[in-house]
C-alpha cells in the first residue's frame, strides 16, 4: 500500500489491480498501469483485450470491482463520476467523431471551452473577451474560421474530425485518451492524424487505445498490450513486437 | 441584468409572436366588453371562454415543448402539474365560497361536510389567501418535479423509461385523488365556484380578466423559455439532448440541467392549470388521467417542437379541431386524434412550424438530425 | 329372458317401495293436518312433533311454512305447497310432493306463523337436516349448527351422531356438537374436550364459537382453556390468511403475467413501445365475445367449448393486427422508441374507437364455461375454478413461449435479429419478416391474455387501458429482454399487492406498488434481473 502511494504521487494515471466484470465475465483481471505526465502511451490489443472498459473505468463510465484508479496523484477516480474526471483534467475523445449537430461550429468549441459547467452560471453568462479570444485562436488552429457559423450537422467527415480536435484543445484537458483514432482512414489521413496527435503531445499526456499496428509503429512512443484483461508486455513498439506471447496472441497458434 | 437576460432570447420573429398573443389576449375581452352584442365585431363570452382555455393549453404545450423539445425528456405526466396547479386554485376557490355553500357552513367546503369533517385537513390552511395559493400553483407542481427528477436523472434513467415513469407518476395520482380520504374533493372534485379576488366567476368581466390572464400567462411563458433556451445554458441544453454522455465527458453535471428545466417546466403548467380552472368552473381527478398528458404531447409534436412557436400553433390547431369534431361527429373524433399522432411521427416530425420553414427555404435542405 | 327376471324385480322393488310410503304418509298426512289447525301455540307443538318424527320429507314442509308458503286449498282441504308463477300460484301436495295443478291466492288458505314460530322452524329444520339422506345437506345443518350453537339440539345432534357413518359429515357433527355443548350447561369435563375438538377444527366459526364460550364461561379454568384455544386458533388463522394473500397474489400476478407476457416479447427484446398492447389483449376478450356469440345462437351444445375455439381465434386476430401494425407504421420508426410511443398510442385510440363504433361504449357479457365456475377449499382457501384455470394458462402460456424461444427456428431467428441485426441480415435471415412475425407472436400472445381476462373483467372497449402501465411496470421490474424477469416480477408484484391491501385499500396499495416501482426503477434501472454488459447504452 505504501509502495502504491508513493508510485501514484508521482504518475499522472494510476491503475492497480483493478478489476471489472460483466455477468461473470471479466473484462478486466488485475489491470495494472502507469502513466507518466507529458507521456504518450499506446495500448493495443485484440478485439475484447478490455482496451475500451480500461478507458471506460478511467473516465467514470464504469465503476471497477475491485482496485485503485488514481489521477494525478490525489483524485480517486473510482468515487468519482463522468463530470467529475472530465472536470479534473480528462478528455476523452470517441471512435466515431461526437459532435453536436444541431449547433454551430464555433458553439461546439464553446461548449468544450474550459471553464464554466454549471447550470446557475450559464443562465446569465455570455462569452467574455479572453473566451472569444480563445476561441478565434482554436478555430484559426484548426483552419474553421470560414464555417464557425455553420451547423455541425452540415461539415464533412473529415471537417468534424477537425471540430472534434478542435474542441479537445478548447477542452484542454491534462490527460486525453483516444480511442481508435484512426480506424477506416486512408494511409494519407492516418499520417495526418499521428502529426496532429504528437503535436497534441507537446502541451498534454495522451493515451491512445488502437489496434492498427502501423499507426502504432508510426507513432514511436511507449507500448502496453493488453490481452484478456489484463496486461501481457510493456516496452517499446519493436520490443513487444519481439514477445513471443504477443505473437501468439496476434497471430495464434 | 434580468431584463437583458430575458431579452436576450427573444429573436424577432418571436418577438412579434409575443406580441401576436398580447394583442389577441387585449382584443377579444375589449371586443366582448366594449362592442355592444348587436355589433358583428362583438366576442361573445362563450368564444372568450373557449380562447382561454386554448391559450391554458398553449402554455401547458409550451411546458412540455421546454422539456420535450430542448432537453429530449418526453414527459408523459405533465398533466399532473397542470392538475396539481388546478386543484391549488380549486382550493382557493372553493374557500371563497365561504357560507354560500349548500350546507352553509363557513369554514369547510361542501365535500368536507358531506364527508363529516370536522376541521379542517391542515394542507387546506392558508389556501383562503390568494397570495399563498399564487405561490403554490408554482410551488406544489415544482416539488414534485424536483423530486421526481431529483431521483430519475441521478439515476440516468432516460428515454422510454423515463416516459413510462411520469406516466405512472401522473396515474398513479388520479388514483389517489380518486380517494376520498384524500381530503380534495374525491370522485367529483371541486366545482361550484363562485368568487375569484371578489369577482363572480360566472361574470363575463372576469371571464373578459381571465382571458387575458391566460394571454399574458402565456406570453410570459414565451419569453422566460425564450430567455432560457437562448442563453449559454440553453445550448448546453440542447447539447444533452443530442449527446447526453459526450456532455458528460466534457465536464458538464447533466442532471442540475434537466432538473431545472424540468422544474420550470413544471411551474409553467401549473399555472396554466391554475389559469384554466376558474374559466372551465371544475377540476376534478380525471385531469390527472394519462391520456390527457399525451395529448398535451400531440399538440406540440403537431405543431414542431423544439421551438417555441410550434407548441403554441399545435395547441390552438388541435384543440380547435377537437371542439370542432366533438360537436359535429362525436365518433370520428378519436380516429381523428389517433390518425394524427401516426401521421405526425410518420411524416411531419418537425411538425407544423418545421413543415413551415421548409417550405419557406425550398430546397435548401438542412441536414439536422431531428433528435429522437 | 335375462331381461325379463330384471323388469319383474324392478317391479316387486317398486311396490314394495309405493307401500313403504304409503303407510308412512299416512302418518305424515296426520302431522302435517295437525300444522293447520288451532293458534300458533298448538302448531309449535305441531312442528315439534313433525320434526320428532324424523321423516325426511317434514323439512321443505317446515321450510314451506317458514316462508309462508303453505297453504291449504278451500276445495279438498289438503295441505300443499304453493310457488308463484306469474298471478298464478303453482301446487305440489305437501305430503306426496306430487303435482297437485294450480290456483289463484283466493282458492287457498296461507297457514300462517309468527316470529317465534319461525325460530322454531329453523331450529327443527336444523335438526331433521341432520337426518337427511344427503351427506352434503347433512354437513350443511353440521355447519349451521357450529354458527348458531342452540342447547335444544344436542339430542338431535348425539342422536345423529350415534348413527352417521360419512367421516367427514360425522367430525361436522362432533364439531357442532362441540359448540353446542359450549353453549350448553354441560360439565366442565365435557366442555374442556369441546374446546380440544374447536381447537383442532381452526377456522374462523370454530374461533366465534371458542371467543363466545371465553366470554360467557365461569369456570376460571374453561374461560382460560378457551381463550388459550382461541388465540392459538388466531395463530393458525393468520397461517391460512397468509396462505390466501399468496394464492391470490399468485392470481393477481398470473393476470399481470398474462398481460406483461406478449409486452416482454415487443418491448423487451425488440424495444417497440407499444403503447396498443393493451388493445391487443381488448381485441382478445372481444374475439371471445364474438365466438361465444355465435355459439349461443347456432350451436348452443358447444358452449363449454366456447373459450377454447376462441384461443386460436384470438391469436390470429390481436396477431394478424399487431403485424399489421408492424409493416404499417412501427418498422419506419425503428430506433426513434419515443416516436413509436406516440404513433402507437394514436393506433390504441384509433383501435379502442373502432371496436366502440362495432360493438357499443357498454360492457359485453361473456359468460364462463361450466367448467370454470365454482369453487372448491384447499384447508381454509377459497379456490374459484376460473382464477386456477387463469393461473394454469398464465403458466402454459409462458413455458410455450419459451419453448418457442428456444426450439423453434422463428425463436432462433429471433434471437439472432435481438442480438446483431446485420449479421442476422448477412446470413441470410430475412429480418423484416422476423421483426414481422415476432411483433405479431407478441401481439398475438396479448390476444390469448384477452381470453382469459374476459372472465374476470369487463370486456369494454377501454379493457386494454387497464393492464398497459401496469404491463409495462412488470416489464420493466422484472427486466427488460428477460422473460424469466418477467414472470418473477409479475408475480412478486401480484403478491406484494395482495399484502399491501388488507393494510392500505385496494387503491392505496396499488399507488404504493407503483410508487415502489418507481422507485425501483431509479435505483436498478434495468431491472431485477438486468443484463449487465458495456454494450447498453
Amino acid at each position: 500500500m505504501s509502495m502504491a502511494d508513493q508510485r501514484s504521487t508521482s504518475a499522472l494515471l494510476y491503475l492497480s489491480g483493478v478489476t471489472v466484470s460483466f455477468d461473470g465475465f471479466e473484462a478486466l483481471s488485475n489491470l495494472s498501469l502507469l502513466v507518466e505526465p507529458g507521456e504518450m502511451r499506446a495500448i493495443i490489443g485484440p478485439n475484447g483485450a478490455g482496451k475500451t472498459t480500461m478507458m471506460d473505468v478511467v473516465t467514470g463510465k464504469t465503476r471497477p470491482d475491485e482496485g485503485e484508479v488514481v489521477f494525478d496523484g490525489k483524485a480517486d477516480l473510482t468515487k468519482l463520476d463522468e463530470a467529475d474526471i472530465a472536470t479534473l483534467g480528462i478528455g476523452r475523445k470517441f471512435q466515431k467523431p461526437t459532435v453536436f449537430e444541431n449547433h454551430t461550429v464555433r458553439d461546439n468549441l464553446l461548449l468544450a471551452l474550459a471553464g464554466l459547467r454549471s447550470w446557475y452560471k450559464l443562465l446569465l453568462a455570455s462569452p467574455t473577451k479572453l473566451e472569444n479570444d480563445r476561441l478565434n485562436e482554436i478555430l484559426s488552429i484548426v483552419r474553421m474560421e470560414a464555417q464557425q457559423n455553420m451547423l455541425a450537422a452540415r461539415l464533412s467527415h473529415g471537417q468534424k474530425q477537425w471540430l472534434e480536435i478542435g474542441m479537445l484543445l478548447a477542452q484542454d484537458p491534462k490527460l486525453l485518451l483516444v480511442d481508435e483514432p484512426v480506424a477506416g482512414m486512408t494511409d494519407v489521413e492516418t499520417e495526418t492524424t499521428a502529426q496532429v496527435l504528437r503535436e497534441i503531445n507537446k502541451t498534454h499526456s495522451v493515451v491512445v487505445v488502437e489496434h492498427d499496428m502501423s499507426f502504432v509503429r508510426a507513432l514511436g512512443v511507449k507500448v502496453t498490450v493488453l490481452h484478456e484483461g489484463s496486461m501481457l508486455a510493456e516496452g517499446t513498439f519493436d520490443q513487444v513486437s519481439a514477445d513471443p506471447r504477443v505473437v501468439e496472441v496476434y497471430l495464434g497458434r | 441584468m434580468i431584463t437583458r437576460f430575458l431579452w436576450q432570447g427573444l429573436s424577432r420573429n418571436l418577438r412579434l409572436f409575443v406580441l401576436l398573443v398580447l394583442l389577441v389576449g387585449v382584443a377579444l375581452p375589449v371586443l366582448n366588453q366594449l362592442v355592444p352584442p348587436s355589433q358583428p365585431l362583438h366576442v361573445p363570452a362563450w368564444m372568450l371562454q373557449l380562447i382561454g382555455k386554448y391559450l391554458c393549453y398553449a402554455l401547458l404545450a409550451l411546458a412540455v415543448d421546454l422539456v420535450w423539445g430542448f432537453c429530449g425528456i418526453l414527459s408523459l405526466g405533465h398533466g399532473a402539474f397542470f392538475a396539481l396547479g388546478g386543484y391549488c386554485m380549486g382550493m382557493y376557490l372553493l374557500r371563497q365560497i365561504g357560507s354560500r355553500g349548500v350546507y352553509g357552513n363557513p369554514i369547510l367546503p361542501d365535500f368536507m361536510v358531506f364527508l363529516n369533517y370536522k376541521e379542517l385537513p391542515w394542507f387546506w390552511h392558508g389556501f383562503d389567501q390568494f397570495w399563498f395559493a399564487a405561490i403554490m400553483i408554482v410551488v406544489v407542481p415544482s416539488l414534485l418535479a424536483l423530486a421526481l427528477g431529483w431521483f430519475a436523472f441521478r439515476s440516468r434513467v432516460t428515454g422510454v423509461y423515463l416516459s413510462i415513469i411520469t406516466q405512472a407518476m401522473t396515474f398513479a395520482l388520479m388514483l389517489a385523488f380518486f380517494r376520498n380520504d384524500m381530503g380534495l374533493g374525491g370522485n367529483n372534485g371541486m366545482t361550484d365556484f363562485k368568487d375569484i379576488l371578489g369577482f363572480s366567476v360566472q361574470a363575463d368581466s372576469t371571464r373578459a380578466a381571465l382571458c387575458f390572464a391566460s394571454a399574458l400567462a402565456l406570453a410570459l411563458g414565451l419569453v422566460i423559455s425564450a430567455a432560457v433556451v437562448g442563453s449559454r445554458f440553453g445550448k448546453a441544453l440542447t447539447a444533452v439532448r443530442d449527446a447526453e454522455s459526450r456532455m458528460r465527458f466534457l465536464g458538464y453535471r447533466v442532471e442540475g440541467y434537466k432538473l431545472f428545466v424540468f422544474v420550470l417546466s413544471a411551474a409553467m403548467a401549473g399555472v396554466a392549470g391554475a389559469i384554466y380552472v376558474p374559466q372551465v368552473g371544475i377540476i376534478n381527478p380525471s385531469e390527472f388521467s394519462p391520456a390527457n398528458s399525451i395529448e398535451a404531447v400531440i399538440w406540440v409534436a403537431v405543431g414542431g417542437r423544439g421551438t417555441l412557436i410550434g407548441p403554441v400553433i399545435g395547441a390552438f390547431l388541435v384543440n380547435w379541431g377537437k371542439t370542432y369534431l366533438t360537436g359535429a361527429l362525436p365518433e370520428v373524433w378519436l380516429f381523428a386524434l389517433g390518425t394524427l399522432f401516426v401521421a405526425v411521427t410518420l411524416f411531419l416530425p418537425k411538425g407544423v412550424v418545421g413543415l413551415w420553414s421548409q417550405v419557406r427555404s425550398r430546397g435548401v435542405t438542412r441536414k439536422a438530425r431531428v433528435p429522437a | 329372458m335375462n331381461l325379463l327376471r330384471r323388469l319383474a324385480v324392478l317391479l316387486s322393488a317398486l311396490t314394495a317401495l309405493s307401500i313403504g310410503t304409503a303407510t308412512m304418509a299416512a302418518d305424515l298426512t296426520a302431522l302435517v293436518a295437525n300444522l293447520t289447525v288451532g293458534g300458533f301455540g298448538e302448531r309449535e307443538a305441531a312442528i315439534g312433533a313433525l320434526a320428532a318424527s324424523g321423516d325426511a320429507r317434514a323439512a321443505p314442509i317446515l321450510e314451506a311454512l317458514g316462508a309462508g308458503r303453505l297453504y291449504v286449498r278451500k276445495a279438498d282441504k289438503v295441505v300443499v305447497i304453493a310457488k308463484s308463477e306469474g298471478n298464478q300460484l303453482v301446487l305440489t301436495d305437501a305430503v306426496t310432493g306430487k303435482a297437485a295443478g294450480s290456483a289463484i291466492e283466493a282458492e287457498l288458505d296461507r297457514v300462517r306463523v309468527n316470529n317465534r314460530l319461525r325460530g322454531v322452524i329453523d331450529a327443527a329444520v336444523g335438526s331433521l337436516t341432520l337426518m337427511n339422506p344427503d351427506p352434503r345437506v347433512r354437513r350443511g345443518a353440521a355447519e349451521s349448527l357450529l354458527k348458531r350453537p342452540d342447547p335444544a339440539a344436542l339430542a338431535a345432534l348425539d342422536a345423529a351422531l350415534a348413527a352417521e357413518k360419512d367421516v367427514r359429515v360425522k367430525a361436522a357433527f362432533s364439531q357442532a356438537r362441540a359448540a353446542v355443548v359450549l353453549a350448553s350447561d354441560a360439565s366442565k369435563a365435557d366442555k374442556l374436550a369441546a374446546l380440544q375438538v374447536l381447537r383442532d377444527r381452526s377456522d374462523r366459526d370454530a374461533l366465534s364459537a371458542l371467543q363466545a364460550a371465553a366470554n360467557v364461561a365461569t369456570d376460571p379454568e374453561i374461560k382460560v382453556a378457551a381463550a388459550d384455544a382461541s388465540a392459538s386458533v388466531r395463530q393458525t388463522l393468520a397461517v391460512w390468511e397468509a396462505a390466501q394473500n399468496v394464492w391470490y397474489g399468485i392470481s393477481l400476478g398470473s393476470v399481470l403475467l398474462l398481460a406483461a407476457i406478449g409486452l416482454a416479447i415487443t418491448f423487451g427484446t425488440m424495444g417497440v413501445i407499444n403503447m396498443a398492447h393493451g388493445e391487443m389483449v381488448m381485441l382478445g376478450a372481444y374475439t371471445t365475445f364474438v365466438v361465444q356469440d355465435v355459439i349461443r345462437t347456432s350451436a348452443p351444445h358447444l358452449f363449454d367449448a366456447s373459450l377454447l375455439i376462441a384461443l386460436p381465434l384470438a391469436f390470429l386476430v390481436a396477431g394478424a393486427v399487431g403485424i399489421a401494425i408492424e409493416r404499417g407504421v412501427i418498422r419506419f420508426l425503428y430506433g426513434r422508441p419515443l416516436e413509436t410511443l406516440l404513433a402507437t398510442w394514436g393506433l390504441s385510440l384509433v383501435l379502442q374507437q373502432a371496436v366502440r363504433s362495432i360493438f357499443g361504449p357498454t360492457n359485453r357479457e361473456v359468460g364462463a364455461p361450466s367448467w370454470m365456475s365454482g369453487a372448491f377449499q384447499v384447508g381454509q382457501i377459497t379456490v374459484t375454478y376460473s382464477r386456477l384455470w387463469i393461473v394454469i394458462f398464465a403458466l402454459v402460456v409462458f413455458a410455450a413461449l419459451i419453448l418457442v424461444l428456444r426450439k423453434t427456428p422463428l425463436g432462433l431467428y429471433m434471437r439472432a435479429v435481438t442480438q446483431n441485426r446485420p449479421m442476422a441480415s448477412a446470413m441470410g435471415i430475412r429480418t423484416p419478416r422476423v421483426d414481422a412475425l415476432t411483433f405479431g407472436l407478441g401481439s398475438g400472445i396479448a390476444g390469448l391474455a384477452g381470453v382469459a381476462l374476459s372472465q374476470i373483467d369487463n370486456v369494454s372497449p377501454n379493457l386494454g387501458q387497464g393492464y398497459i402501465i401496469d404491463s409495462f411496470m412488470v416489464v420493466v421490474f422484472g427486466g427488460v429482454g428477460n422473460l424469466f424477469g418477467t414472470l418473477v416480477g409479475a408475480l412478486s408484484l401480484g403478491i406484494v399487492n395482495k399484502f399491501l391491501e388488507p393494510y392500505a385499500g385496494a387503491v392505496l396499495g396499488k399507488i404504493l406498488v407503483l410508487v415502489f416501482i418507481i422507485l425501483f426503477i431509479q435505483r436498478r434501472p434495468r431491472g431485477l434481473f438486468a443484463l449487465k454488459g458495456r454494450a447498453v447504452e
